[in-house]
């Protein structure tokens, strides 16, 4: 009986966070019933395809973009030996560090027209206009997927390379003892056993990449979130743009699905492997610099190149950009994003564990609900949460206005509407980490800890917590970043006086002049870098 | 532990107690544009201002915020901001004997709703190097075939172009102005895309000979080190100067309706108007003032004096919808 008891409560407890994360939304889609759907009519009859199409594209180029980056590096890093191996593993997380509302702009102002790259071809070959030469133009959705792919493929490195060195190493030197070649066993025993993961990745990534407005609207690609903005800003009509925002769900709910799929019948528990994975195959000679040559290329594509702009900026602009207020807003910024990180573990540690103990049906569903914000654009999911909580903020206004109480907008006005709007947008980042690393803890230590005599809460505590160690340091570090570059909702919800590095840095690169922003936009970078450091070390240290 | 996370917790959501003598202001515009005018204010009347700056979903915002809003004021960057507050019913009048004086009454609501605070002009910028000056230029003149591939905007979403398309919806009717518009596309050097200053630049290397773009983009421009050269390459040209006048946009202020600091946010308003802060947003923002005999910037007068369109903006924004319709329709961004 007692067992039953505790696990209603779990299951209770699920669904609060699972309901309570979705209240944004919930509310959003109520909305798109009411009022009328001219509007909606109308984008249906003009551009509403090209959007669809614009954003499918999106989502497909930046996953397949990312695979063909994150993949074979993840894999070289995990299972070969060759020059630098040791510091491209984490170095080629630091892109994750790196806003893509920055990336794009530094490359637009490279590799523009009128940007210095053109300008010296043109002034090399004598080139006199844009039609004696063909050059690739960024603001393109190619440019879009591009740059989008250059800071979100850390993801599915990071996710895959996990993944790899928890394979079993048997198969791959089976594999290696049947005379297959490194890429043989690469194609033919890694890509199929990481599945799991690498879909995993390329989800996260594809709702990252479908919330995107900051990029496309710089690059002039019009995507279905263009489409949410212009009907809500635009046409006024909150409510078509509820309805497109139901879209864009649906496309989510589609991607999680065919996660799912990809994941059924498959379970991989840890194996503790003393082997160093590195050794697998030793490079030599031209492949050795091969590999060494396709991270480093990756790596200034990614990170040292749009550091190295910004740094530049930061000289020639450095007294306009300078300001001594520098360190508040950083301070808020990591504040916020500890805050936020926290959260996010503890919530969907629960959710997972529940999942894990579940023998409900829809045991899924409390996770899926919760992680539905991520695929909203920002300014949209800031508006959502301004939805409920005003709403709950007045309420709670009329009830204490006997009392002669006026709190007035304690939840929607303060840093608390901030933080849980990112707590509902990042929630998925933190349940995918977690989820895989909960996934490849063998039942068999859950039985045991049971048959001695152990409940739910001390078997997550004594059992689950030291081996998810890894996967909530990662889990933390990925929502600490997100949380340092997130921009749309910081800029809206965010109380009077408060300035997040982000929305500092926005102020001008909304009018297009990043120039003077640039000190922070570093330390936008600088700041996410921190946690990127400790956790990689404390990684380390466990392998060892 | 648990008593840790809750002083973490209200130390984390309590925001600064405000003081008695402050007005708080959601900003369209960014605060760097607005602070030395602020500074100002709190210098003369030691009132401080509190301002939250986003691009996008104040209105929004403030709507949903209700009559617990803390906004005293909403600065806009453009005309139809304003009169969106006013259509939600977010405004209250804004009864001023010296905003009344100060301001033109083609330049504010006539219930009082709303004030502008600053002009700019819906310029046309073209190349001194392979156009030059073009003082008989039309708005229209933009749709003319002979600019096949030499003209550059911003997306014809943006509030400025969006009110120069319904200003020629209002002039010409829907179904001339849409030719019109599929003409101005068909003569597009690239898809629609940056901002005004990028149109500059480009004209400036050559991928465009003509570009749409708002005066005090042009002073900005002359200020900046990096960017002056662009400025230099065109000229900045005030269309239909032989017909109607030239396109006005505003930037603009409302008193939210539930306005907790009116008097002071009224202060604001007026000294907004008055010819200090005026001088300001024409000297430093390079913006044409609203009061009149204001001086302008150096610059901003060595431009010369032209023509505006006298059409009001509360006739134009009856047209910004069928503008945004239309837009979609040509699939002018895509």
């Amino acid at each position: 009986m007692h067992v039953k008891f505790s696990l209603s409560r779990w299951q209770l407890l699920a669904w609060l966070i699972g309901l309570l994360l979705v209240t944004p939304l919930g509310f959003l889609l109520f909305e798109s019933l009411q009022g009328d759907s001219d509007v909606f009519q109308h984008l249906f009859d003009t551009v509403l395809w090209d959007y669809t199409r614009n954003t499918l594209l999106l989502i497909l180029g930046v996953g397949l973009l990312s695979c063909v980056i994150a993949l074979p590096l993840a894999w070289l890093t995990a299972y070969c030996d060759f020059p630098g191996r040791k510091q491209f593993e984490w170095a080629l997380m630091l892109p994750l560090a790196m806003p893509t509302y920055l990336i794009a702009y530094v490359y637009t102002d490279l590799l523009d027209y009128a940007g210095p790259v053109q300008i010296a071809l043109r002034e090399w070959f004598g080139w006199q206009s844009p039609d004696d030469y063909w050059f690739f133009d960024i603001r393109t959705l190619t440019g879009a997927i591009v740059m989008i792919a250059l800071v979100l493929y850390p993801y599915l490195f990071l996710i895959f390379k996990t993944a790899l060195r928890e394979q079993s190493f048997k198969l791959v030197q089976a594999s290696q003892l049947m005379g297959l070649s490194p890429i043989q066993s690469f194609l033919r025993v890694s890509l199929p056993l990481g599945r799991g993961a690498i879909v995993a990745g390329i989800t996260l990534i594809s709702m990252e990449a479908m919330a995107d407005f900051a990029t496309v609207n710089y690059f002039a690609v019009s995507t279905l979130t263009t489409a949410v903005y212009d009907t809500w800003l635009g046409y006024y009509s909150l409510t078509a743009a509820a309805k497109i925002s139901g879209i864009m769900l649906l496309i989510l709910f589609l991607t999680i699905m065919v996660e799912r799929f990809s994941r059924r019948n498959q379970a991989v528990y840890e194996r503790q492997s003393s082997v160093n994975s590195a050794t697998l195959y030793r490079l030599k000679g031209g492949a050795a610099w091969a590999a060494s040559l396709a991270c480093t290329v990756v790596l200034v594509l990614a990170f040292i190149l749009p550091v190295g702009v910004l740094v530049k900026y930061a000289v020639v602009y450095a007294d306009e950009a300078w300001n001594g207020a520098f360190f508040s807003y950083a301070w808020q910024s990591f504040k916020v994003a500890i805050v936020v990180s926290l959260v996010t573990i503890l919530l969907s540690l629960l959710v997972l564990f529940y999942q894990r103990i579940a023998k409900h049906a829809y045991p899924l569903l409390p996770g899926r609900l919760a992680s539905t914000g991520y695929a909203l654009p920002g300014t949209v999911l800031a508006i959502a949460v301004l939805l409920p909580l005003t709403q709950l903020d007045d309420a709670l206004n009329n009830w204490l206005e006997p009392f002669g109480l006026s709190p007035g907008l304690l939840l929607s006005g303060t840093l608390f509407a901030m933080i849980f709007a990112y707590v509902v947008r990042f929630y998925a980042i933190a349940h995918g980490a977690l989820e895989s690393s909960f996934l490849r803890i063998s039942p068999s230590l859950d039985m045991a800890s049971q048959s001695m005599g152990k409940g739910p809460l001390q078997t997550l505590r004594k059992v689950h917590l030291p081996l998810l160690k890894r996967g909530i340091l990662t889990a933390g570090l990925l929502v600490f970043i997100e949380c340092m570059k997130e921009l749309p909702a910081a800029l809206l919800l965010r109380p009077f006086n408060f300035e997040t590095l982000a929305t500092h840095v926005f102020q001008y690169v909304s009018d297009e002049q990043l120039e003077l922003a640039s000190i922070s936009a570093l330390l936008i970078v600088l700041v996410g870098l921190i946690p990127l450091y400790f956790v990689n070390r404390s990684m380390e240290q466990h392998h060892s | 532990m648990r008593k840790k996370a809750l002083v973490l917790l209200t130390a984390l959501l309590s925001t600064p107690v405000f003081a008695a003598d402050v007005v708080n202001i959601y900003s369209f515009r960014q605060p760097f544009l607005i602070k030395p005018i602020l500074d100002d204010f709190t210098k003369q009347t030691g009132i401080k201002t509190n301002v939250v700056f986003a691009k996008k979903g104040l209105i929004e915002r403030v709507k949903r915020e209700g009559k617990h809003s803390k906004a005293d004021l909403v600065l806009t960057s453009n005309f139809s901001a304003l009169i969106q507050l006013e259509d939600l019913n977010l405004t209250q009048k804004i009864q001023s004997d010296v905003v009344s004086a100060n301001v033109p009454s083609t330049f504010r609501d006539s219930d009082g709703q709303w004030v502008a605070l600053t002009k700019r002009v819906r310029n046309v910028y073209s190349s001194k190097e392979r156009v030059g000056a073009l003082p008989e230029l039309t708005y229209e003149d933009l749709a003319d075939p002979k600019y096949k591939g030499k003209l550059c905007t911003r997306s014809g979403k943006h509030p400025y172009n969006l009110g120069l398309v319904a200003s020629m919806i209002a002039h010409h009717g829907e179904a001339e102005a849409k030719q019109w518009l599929e003409g101005v596309k068909a003569n597009l050097a690239r898809k629609p895309q940056g901002n005004d200053r990028a149109q500059v630049k480009a004209v400036k290397e050559g991928l465009c000979d003509i570009a749409l773009g708002n005066s005090y983009y042009f002073g900005k421009m002359m200020q900046d080190e990096q960017q002056k050269s662009w400025a230099e390459a065109v000229h900045i040209n005030f269309p239909n100067q032989t017909n109607r006048g030239s396109h006005i946009n505003v930037s603009g202020v409302v008193m939210t309706k539930y306005a907790k600091n009116p008097e002071n946010a009224l202060k604001l308003i007026e000294y907004m108007t008055d010819n200090k802060a005026q001088n300001m947003y024409a000297s430093v923002n390079m913006e044409y003032p609203v009061k009149n005999g204001v001086e302008l910037s150096e610059m901003v007068a060595s431009w010369g004096e032209f023509k505006e369109d006298s059409l009001s903006l509360d006739e134009i924004s009856k047209y910004r919808p069928a503008a945004l319709k239309l837009i979609d329709e040509v699939k002018f961004d895509l």
